[in-house]
């Protein structure tokens, strides 16, 4: 599956607290958090991020909070995938339980720049960045953990096994 | 090959004789817990997988206390729709209005959390029960979905950083200065995927309420749980509050360490967390001069009963600095009665400061403490990230909460000597 998208560049330690910050957290609702998705970061970027961009960023990304309502607020804001040179442990973990791609590349992290057009392929790892004419590789994720991304999400992926 | 406790606690919950770093295993839970913020995002999986039983009503506990009580009407309609679940799936361990208390201090004081148990939260802070020689991290919503219908979850081994404490620490000095400084040490995620197990004879030279600090605060270093040894302390805590049998674990001498440090408890100084990461660490020669608007002092990370008393020590008989807004917050109601009781409060209100039932609120910016354009609040909490308690352009300095009472009185960042 290759996803083509333009970057949104960040730096290093982006906090689920800049991502979705708790005055937000008391609604559950995909569209109203995507709204807010950023907004003490870049408080223009929920309003200008168009379905299929990418987030590129730095070490640690989505440090802090286990809230999901993060990585659902950057999924339902239409972006495609997140790219970093690393990601604190429960947004990992909690981005690949609700379908949101994800791709640890530093190479990727240190190269690409914001406004670049780049195309991902989740199955081999390769990050193609069109606008440099450069290719980055990303470690694929196993198979069971590209299922859950595809069936958009942990438990989709469980509905659908047993199916 | 030797094993950490991280390990054998690990291994004894996956049914292994011994689990090895970066091993995958499905272990079996003691505890899966949510709070109000969380619990609805894991209820709604729970019931979109078509789940119809929880694995276990006395293992699941819900916790409602991020914005309780609640401050909105949307806060108050995620409450309901746990307060429903709950009293569907008879869970025993609901705590609402009137019983609850910041999940971290309230589930350790209540005995629902205990030494060698295997526990996830959908809460980060959920490693404190470290301090009783417990496993416990932080999840997301949908593990906590999952878990609370099998009643396990898998897990990644991770490996286990080794702090070596030796020493003792200074009068006023705490859990809080330690762990900032460990942070300072190591960066915001200098223990990603890691354990941290603290040992060595300062542990035990540290009271029980230093260790829930620590071991609360290890994820601000990225790490996936902090863990302490048992001991006297430990069991004299547990006694009278847990009424199950528990199982203490220690390291093997062999066990194997992905990295060591030593750190000389009596060397460790008033040590705060400047804008914008907990690890922008400073001490009181560099702190310079920092007026603040606002103080809090609560939290699961310092809002203890010896965290009040110890702010008190410092507050008593002194008034706030002109312009200064003082919020004390009690973790739970026993640690709010016991203040009460023991004449704390009146220090606190004849001071000028504020007492608020317990609340997780100005801590991640909820309620109960917002900060303006510009304020600067020094906090006894866990994070000081941009916007954390507020205006993106409001700044945190993450403190003792010795530290955050005589700042309250002298108007600026300041240390409990400089209150005369």
């Amino acid at each position: 599956m290759n996803k083509e998208g333009k970057v949104y560049k960040f730096g290093d330690n982006v906090d689920t607290d800049v991502i979705i910050p708790a005055r937000y957290l008391n609604t559950q609702d995909e569209k109203e958090l995507a709204s807010y998705c950023m907004i003490d970061i870049d408080s223009t970027f929920a309003s200008r991020v168009k379905v299929g961009d990418i987030i590129v960023a730095g070490s640690n990304f989505g440090c802090g909070s286990s809230r999901e309502h993060a990585p659902i607020s950057i999924k339902a804001s239409g972006v495609s995938v997140v790219i970093a040179k690393t990601f604190a442990r429960i947004f990992y973990r909690n981005a690949i339980n609700i379908g949101l791609a994800i791709l640890e590349c530093e190479e990727a992290s240190e190269k690409i720049n914001d406004g670049d057009i780049i195309t991902t392929d989740l199955s081999s790892g390769k990050i193609t960045n069109i606008t440099r004419n450069e290719c980055y590789f990303a470690e694929p994720f196993p198979a069971f953990v590209q299922n859950i991304i595809s069936c958009n999400g942990y438990i989709n992926s469980i509905k659908v096994g047993l199916k | 090959m030797g094993m950490t406790i991280t390990e054998k606690i690990m291994a004894a919950h996956a049914g292994l004789a011994s689990v090895k770093p970066d091993e995958l295993i499905m272990a079996k839970l003691d505890i899966v817990l949510g709070n109000d913020i969380t619990s609805p995002v894991a209820i709604n999986e729970f019931e979109k997988a078509g789940f119809e039983k929880v694995f276990d009503n006395e293992k699941i506990a819900l916790v409602m206390d991020h914005f309780v009580p609640c401050k909105d009407i949307k806060s108050a309609m995620q409450v309901k729709q746990v307060r429903e679940f709950s009293k569907k799936h008879s869970i025993k361990h609901y705590y609402d209005v009137g019983k609850m208390g910041i999940e971290h201090a309230l589930l350790p004081e209540q005995g629902i959390v205990k030494a060698g148990d295997m526990i996830i939260g959908a809460d980060s802070h959920t490693c404190t029960y470290g301090a009783l020689g417990a496993f416990a991290t932080g999840v997301g919503s949908t593990d906590m979905a999952a878990s609370m219908a099998t009643g396990e979850s898998w897990f990644k081994v991770p490996h286990t950083i080794k702090f070596n404490l030796t020493g003792k620490l200074k009068p006023f000095i705490t859990g809080k200065d330690v762990i900032l400084h460990i942070i300072g040490m190591i960066g915001v995620d200098g223990a990603r995927y890691r354990a941290m197990e603290f040992a060595g004879e300062g542990v035990h030279s540290m009271s029980m309420d230093d260790r829930f600090t620590i071991a609360n605060m290890v994820i601000e270093a990225g790490a996936k749980n902090g863990i302490f040894p048992v001991d006297d302390k430990t069991r004299d805590y547990m006694s009278g509050r847990v009424t199950a049998k528990y199982n203490e674990y220690s390291a093997d001498e062999d066990a194997e360490y992905i990295a060591e440090y030593n750190i000389n408890l009596s060397e460790i100084e008033y040590t705060v967390a400047f804008p914008h990461l907990p690890e922008n660490i400073k001490t009181p020669e560099k702190w310079g001069i920092i007026a603040i608007d606002q103080v809090v002092i609560g939290s699961c990370t310092n809002g203890r009963y010896s965290d009040l008393y110890n702010a008190a020590t410092v507050m008593k008989g002194h008034n706030l600095a002109d312009g200064v807004r003082c919020i004390i917050i009690p973790a739970t109601q026993e640690v709010y009665k016991k203040c009460m009781n023991d004449g704390i409060f009146d220090i606190f209100i004849d001071a000028g400061a504020v007492i608020s039932t317990p609340t997780c609120g100005p801590c991640l910016g909820g309620y109960m403490g917002i900060l303006a354009d510009g304020e600067k609040c020094v906090a006894t909490t866990n994070r000081n990230f941009v916007g954390r308690m507020g205006h993106a352009k409001s700044e945190i300095y993450l403190a003792s909460p010795a530290v955050a009472a005589a700042s309250a009185i002298l108007g600026r960042l300041a240390t409990p000597e400089e209150v005369k």
